[in-house]
């Protein structure tokens, strides 16, 4: 009996930590948002923070794009050539690329590189007692901290989605014409033809989704951090790795909710 | 301390972190224009005392009040409006590494509109010539300072706003003895000029002796004895008298393990 018990408490455990955290989580991020549509507003820390996040991820976000566009083009066309279907290979990059990798990989390469450095830079203000210090010079750090950046996440990455779509469309339509011998005219059009509005609105969507998790997950970690350097690095280790799993699981769901028939 | 009303009344405070009691029904009041020091080794619960009357966190028990006005039942608002009367010199600086060292003086006068941005780097060099620091200060950043000139420039970020409480969290901690006596000169001058309460912690007793009017000693979550700054040689206390001595052999233990 008593192993049972202590079965059931081991997984119990979990279980409630993991409800704890969301709902922690969740409750961080009302706060944030609260303070989205309370003045004061701190419109040069959200101008920064857009900046930080979207100009300066543009060559890791571009470069990704790119090169996913072009292998996708290579390995379309190897399969599809089996079924003589490779006149495919257009529609296939460009709803790829739209649908789901510019969001996908442009989220997660963002997690990486914003992600962590929110959670690195919030966490250092936490255990140097600046963010107390916020408190005591009459300033909200949910407000001046957080909000700014919950705003510029949610507002960055849809716009580097689309810089990303056209890239990766380029990189499959250069492989496509120059390695594989397509016709330049024949494959736009092709591009173009099933292309729909919903496709690239679909991605933005959930780049949209994904800047807001990016960024609520590097401002919970590092704003909860403690215990000096090694609390700084596994609040940015854990703002990377949960805002990674989390843009998959959000994936399924926006994409269950556009395209589930 | 006569009939007067304190300007700060610390009754009945208790917080603990889990097992770990920290704050134990401590009583604590100071008075007006007074300097008061409170001294206790590591981990006596110092900083959380501070921490509670500042409202960085949250008391499990008890009464904390400003001029009588009982503050940890105010709505947000007006709790925020009461910690806006205090200035806080915290143990490491605390200055905001992003920005320049006018706007960390002036931070606080910006947040709450008592000046613009466009004239808060004169009204930074002003404060910055009371904590004897050069105009050319202003315009560095927090990174470029040495630990002296941090702590400088965190007291006057502490004072720009001419605030009626001051607080100093180890105040000395770290520096030199030349600097901490120059700092502890600034802390007494700066709450003379402002005729501030102020309310120190530390277990630096050269920095005690420097800036207290009276001394009180923390142990085990509560004030176990209070004096004139005069009176800490010979407090008649066991536990007083180990500490300013810094005497191995006493009432108060330290739990090594071997």
């Amino acid at each position: 009996m008593q192993r049972i018990a202590d079965l059931l408490a081991g997984i119990g455990r979990p279980v409630i930590a993991l409800f704890r955290g969301a709902g922690a989580i969740a409750l961080f991020a009302a706060e944030a948002i609260s303070h989205l549509v309370r003045p004061p507003f701190y419109g040069k820390l959200f101008l920064r923070q857009l900046s930080e996040i979207g100009f300066f991820s543009l060559p890791v976000v571009a470069l990704t794009a790119v090169f996913s566009g072009m292998v996708l083009a290579l390995q379309s066309y190897t399969g599809f050539a089996r079924f003589s279907a490779e006149s495919a290979v257009a529609t296939v990059v460009v709803l790829s690329i739209t649908r789901e990798l510019a969001p996908v990989l442009a989220g997660l390469m963002v997690a990486g590189r914003v992600g962590a450095s929110m959670a690195a830079e919030i966490g250092t203000m936490r255990v140097t007692d600046q963010i107390d210090a916020l408190t005591t010079l009459s300033t909200n750090p949910m407000k001046y901290l957080v909000a700014p950046r919950l705003l510029a996440g949610t507002v960055a990455l849809p716009i580097l989605v689309l810089v990303a779509d056209v890239l990766g469309v380029a990189g499959g339509f250069l492989v496509s014409v120059y390695k594989l011998g397509f016709n330049a005219g024949a494959y736009m059009q092709n591009t173009w033809r099933f292309l729909e509005f919903l496709d690239v609105f679909s991605g933005l969507v959930k780049a949209a989704v994904f800047g807001f998790v990016v960024a609520l997950m590097g401002c919970y970690h590092g704003y909860h951090s403690k215990g000096g350097a090694q609390g700084v690095g596994a609040a940015t280790t854990s703002a990377v790795v949960s805002a990674s799993i989390l843009i998959l699981a959000f994936n399924y769901v926006v994409t269950e909710a556009f395209f589930a028939r | 301390m006569n009939g007067a009303v304190p300007r700060i009344s610390v009754r009945g405070l208790c917080k603990a972190f889990g097992p770990k009691v920290v704050l134990d029904q401590l009583d604590l009041d100071v008075a007006a224009g007074e300097s008061l020091v409170v001294i206790g080794g590591s981990g006596s619960g110092k900083s959380v005392l501070l921490k509670c009357i500042l409202g960085l966190l949250e008391p499990d028990a008890g009464s904390i009040r400003i001029d009588g006005q009982e503050i940890l039942t105010l709505p947000r608002a007006e709790r925020e409006a009461a910690r806006a009367r205090i200035g806080m010199l915290f143990q490491a600086g605390a200055l905001f590494d992003s920005l320049p060292v006018w706007h960390n003086v002036c931070f606080g006068l910006i947040a709450t509109g008592r000046i613009s941005a466009h004239d808060a780097r004169a009204k930074a060099v002003e404060v910055l010539a009371q904590v004897g620091l050069a105009e050319s200060v202003a315009d560095l950043w927090p990174a470029e300072l040495s630990g002296g000139m941090q702590k400088r420039v965190a007291l006057a970020r502490a004072i720009a706003a001419q605030p009626d409480i001051l607080f100093f969290d180890e105040p000395t901690t770290g520096l030199d003895p030349i600097m901490g006596a120059v700092i502890d000169g600034l802390i007494v001058d700066c709450v003379k000029r402002l005729g501030a309460t102020a309310v120190s912690i530390t277990h630096d007793m050269a920095s005690a002796r420097r800036i207290a009017d009276r001394i009180a000693m923390i142990f085990k979550g509560r004030i176990i004895w209070t004096g004139l700054a005069g009176a800490i040689d010979d407090p008649g206390e066991a536990h007083v008298a180990q500490f300013v001595r810094g005497a191995r052999d006493g009432p108060i233990t330290m739990e090594l393990r071997r």
